[in-house]
């Protein structure tokens, strides 16, 4: 397997998804090698520590690439290093280039039946490694940069890779038929070639909270996590934020994550006179994370275009009533949730005020979203993956 | 001697609009006119008009041999008033054949049964009232919404006046029993108890177009044996369904109405077996004995109960928020308060708050206007703040 983050060195649900994926599917007796870009000689180590579970190796090619970067964040991480020894590429599609390289070379010295990959910083790794070995390969499309960047100023460099993985692949895996769609719309890729998985969600042990927060001795919670970025649709909260506080008053908006749109979200919650009523938190680990789901009253997923939305199953995996974009691949699978078009502030502005007025309605759906998360395990989507597998080696045969 | 008894449902809601929470206390308009007026004329030319020309026909060229009773809610008929007068002519012309019995229901459809006897009462009344000006008629039999039943509503309408009540034949109230005799309620003392023998209703309603099941396609030969066989282990079979089985549930190239103008003639072919309305076969048969339904029962879904309604806490909430205005809305003399108040009442409302279907397949969501259950209680509850913001002017 070729992917590029692994918790916890992970910012995304990238991260979370290959890992619970890949745990599921060690645990069906699948061996994998999972190799990663990495800046990090402790990686390996860990990692083993972190699934242990059999059957899985990391492998590491130092790297500075993580999924989200565009070519100037790298150029200035590149140089914030600059101490370090150069074996870093100058720019992200150098960077590519050598990851794809290295892990040709990787290929070479592992044996392995098939090659899967994830998204399209390995997609070049992956053509090389089927050129080399004759192996078949799976991409798999965990988002495209028609979402990344809502559809404006497409990176012709980065959708060529999308494009070139997919043509070459025997198989594309898709994280829902919203994704699907897009593949077939903007890639030109065949429908019958492109199998759709849905994602799926760890169970932790305790959802119930115990916990006291002083936050909610006055106020009522909404919480939005995700990167503030244009696909994530952080406008829409703000938007929406300062027309539920025309409503009711005591309330929080709790913004968690970092990205290109945080400083200018931080000014507009300013110019709207909301400020003391948003709060950034920026990135979060994982225990502070679940903390702060556990603090909120409603989980809102404004997503302009999201392939398929691991946070909301999270949020109510810790009890919190969702409201998700219907421009997602995530409300292909839930059903205890409520709904909205990402655009339509107004919807959204009802529906928070709603959860929070209607105590019944968050009661239910809270109740019912925990029932539900539960059957939403991963072990489906790795039965799907090994089922598409066996396809392909049969094909080989 | 089999007797066919045919009773069929014919109901359409008023189907509220998406009511935000900015409309709360400045706009008092809660329905979505356009949408009911498109559903019912669509409704009527798919199945109202085509079925009551079938059923006329039949009527007429049997000389009344076949024959058949219907249970319009008041709510449809204000409907057909304003968006469909030759619908309701043609349902004049079938009740003036006399071979067409009407039965009473609580004119809003709804569940007040459940939560104010008073309120129930004066429903009950107001659709006696409507189908006696519009049908110059006057129901003896009584049917609840959704056949919603138990002892005690028998012994309510019993009090009322009617011969005859009509609930559903679940296997759970029956056991070993059959439906296809007439029963006694227990608590009463002369209103008969009719049920319907859902086997045989639910192939017609249900089954018909549905190629997965073992006896498609059904035929009126067919289903003429299956009433055939009853002979000698029952007197009456009641078929009751929802009129809209007619080429709106089961469509018309599927052979629906082709089904039922063959069916009569099918039935009849046997010497033994008429058809016959529900205030006929109170009269001719007798019970052959007590009926103790305690919990209450309906003909909905697998389960046969209140679930579809009141399953779940949204659906309670809203239905006890809103019988909670009865006396101040009824306080407020306000014409226009008190029939929204009503129309909120209308069953379909609580319907399409069901979760259960998340579960059972997707009956309930076929007929929801709203995307999910949720987004019916938001609109409902938004609307209930706006009434009692109304109430306090």
């Amino acid at each position: 397997m070729f992917g590029w983050e692994f918790p916890p060195f992970s910012s995304g649900g990238l991260g979370t998804a290959c890992y619970g994926l890949t745990k599921s599917l060690s645990k069906k007796g699948v061996d994998i090698t999972f190799v990663l870009p990495s800046a990090d000689d402790t990686l390996k180590s860990d990692f083993l520590r972190l699934i242990s579970t059999k059957g899985v190796r990391i492998r590491g090619i130092r790297s500075l690439l993580t999924p989200y970067m565009s070519v100037r964040d790298y150029r200035n991480l590149r140089r914030a290093r600059s101490g370090a020894p150069n074996i870093y590429g100058a720019t992200l599609f150098d960077e590519v280039y050598r990851y794809t390289e290295a892990a040709a070379d990787i290929a070479k010295q592992e044996t392995f039946d098939l090659i899967h990959c994830h998204d399209w910083m390995t997609f070049g790794a992956g053509i090389k490694a089927k050129k080399i070995s004759g192996k078949p390969l799976a991409v798999h499309v965990h988002a495209t940069e028609f979402d990344r960047t809502g559809g404006n100023n497409v990176n012709e460099y980065v959708y060529r890779l999308e494009r070139n993985g997919m043509e070459a692949a025997d198989v594309v895996i898709a994280v829902s038929n919203f994704t699907k769609n897009k593949i077939v719309q903007h890639y030109g890729i065949n429908p019958e070639k492109i199998v759709v998985v849905h994602n799926a969600v760890e169970i932790t042990d305790d959802a119930s909270s115990i916990d006291q927060f002083v936050i909610k001795k006055h106020d009522r919670v909404v919480l939005f996590v995700g990167r503030i970025t244009l696909q994530k649709g952080p406008d829409y909260f703000i938007y929406a934020a300062k027309k539920v506080l025309e409503h009711e008053p005591n309330v929080k908006f709790i913004m968690v994550g970092t990205g290109d749109m945080e400083m200018r979200m931080i000014e507009k919650a300013a110019e709207l006179g909301i400020a003391d009523r948003v709060l950034f938190t920026g990135f979060l680990g994982h225990n502070d994370l679940e903390k702060v789901y556990r603090m909120a009253d409603v989980y809102v997923m404004p997503s302009v275009s999201e392939p398929f939305g691991i946070t909301p199953l999270e949020a109510m995996r810790n009890g919190v009533p969702t409201i998700i974009s219907k421009q997602s691949g995530v409300s292909e699978v839930i059903k205890n949730c409520l709904l909205v078009d990402f655009w339509d502030i107004n919807e959204l502005t009802n529906k928070i005020v709603a959860v929070l007025r209607y105590r019944t309605l968050g009661d239910l759906l809270k109740e019912d979203a925990l029932r539900e998360v539960k059957k939403i395990t991963w072990d489906k989507p790795a039965d799907k993956c090994i089922s598409v597998y066996n396809k392909l080696l049969k094909g080989v045969q | 001697m089999v007797s066919v008894c045919f009773y069929f449902q014919v109901h359409q809601p008023y189907r509220l609009r998406k009511y935000p929470i900015f409309d709360i206390g400045r706009n008092h308009n809660y329905f979505d006119d356009k949408k009911n007026e498109e559903v019912l004329k669509k409704v009527a030319t798919k199945c109202y008009l085509p079925t009551n020309r079938t059923i006329l026909d039949l009527i007429e060229k049997t000389d009344g041999r076949f024959r058949a009773s219907y249970s319009l809610s008041g709510i449809v008929l204000e409907q057909f008033e304003k968006y469909c007068p030759d619908v309701l002519e043609s349902f004049r012309q079938l009740v003036d054949t006399g071979y067409v019995e009407l039965l009473d229901e609580t004119y809003y459809h709804s569940l007040s049964f459940i939560y104010s006897k008073k309120e129930f009462k004066e429903q009950v009344k107001l659709h006696n009232e409507k189908i006696k000006e519009i049908f110059n008629f006057t129901p003896r039999i009584f049917r609840n919404t959704e056949l919603i039943y138990n002892n005690e509503l028998a012994n309510f309408i019993e009090k009322l006046g009617y011969s005859g009540i009509l609930a559903e034949g679940a296997d759970y109230i029956l056991g070993w029993r059959s439906p296809n005799f007439v029963y006694k309620p227990k608590t009463t003392e002369k209103i008969s108890l009719l049920l319907k023998n859902y086997r045989l209703s639910d192939d017609i309603a249900f089954r018909f177009g549905e190629k997965s099941w073992a006896e498609y396609p059904l035929t009126a030969p067919k289903f003429a044996q299956w009433v055939n066989a009853i002979n000698g282990n029952g007197v009456l079979v009641n078929l009751f369904m929802d009129y809209e089985t007619f080429g709106e549930h089961q469509w018309e190239d599927k052979g629906i109405f082709k089904f039922l103008e063959h069916l009569p003639w099918e039935i009849m072919k046997h010497p033994d077996n008429d058809f016959i309305t529900p205030s006929e076969a109170v009269e001719r048969y007798k019970p052959v004995a007590e009926l103790d339904i305690h919990q209450l029962i309906s003909w909905a879904d697998i389960e046969r109960d209140l679930s579809a309604w009141l399953g779940n806490k949204m659906q309670q909430e809203a239905a006890r928020e809103l019988y909670s205005l009865e006396n101040a809305v009824k306080k407020s003399r306000n014409q226009e308060i008190i029939d929204d108040w009503r129309k909120l009442q209308i069953s379909d409302n609580f319907y399409y708050m069901c979760t259960k279907w998340f579960a059972d397949g997707d009956v309930h969501k076929y007929f929801n206007p709203f995307d999910r259950p949720h987004d019916a209680f938001i609109s409902f509850m938004n609307i209930i703040n706006d009434l009692k913001i109304r109430l306090k002017e």
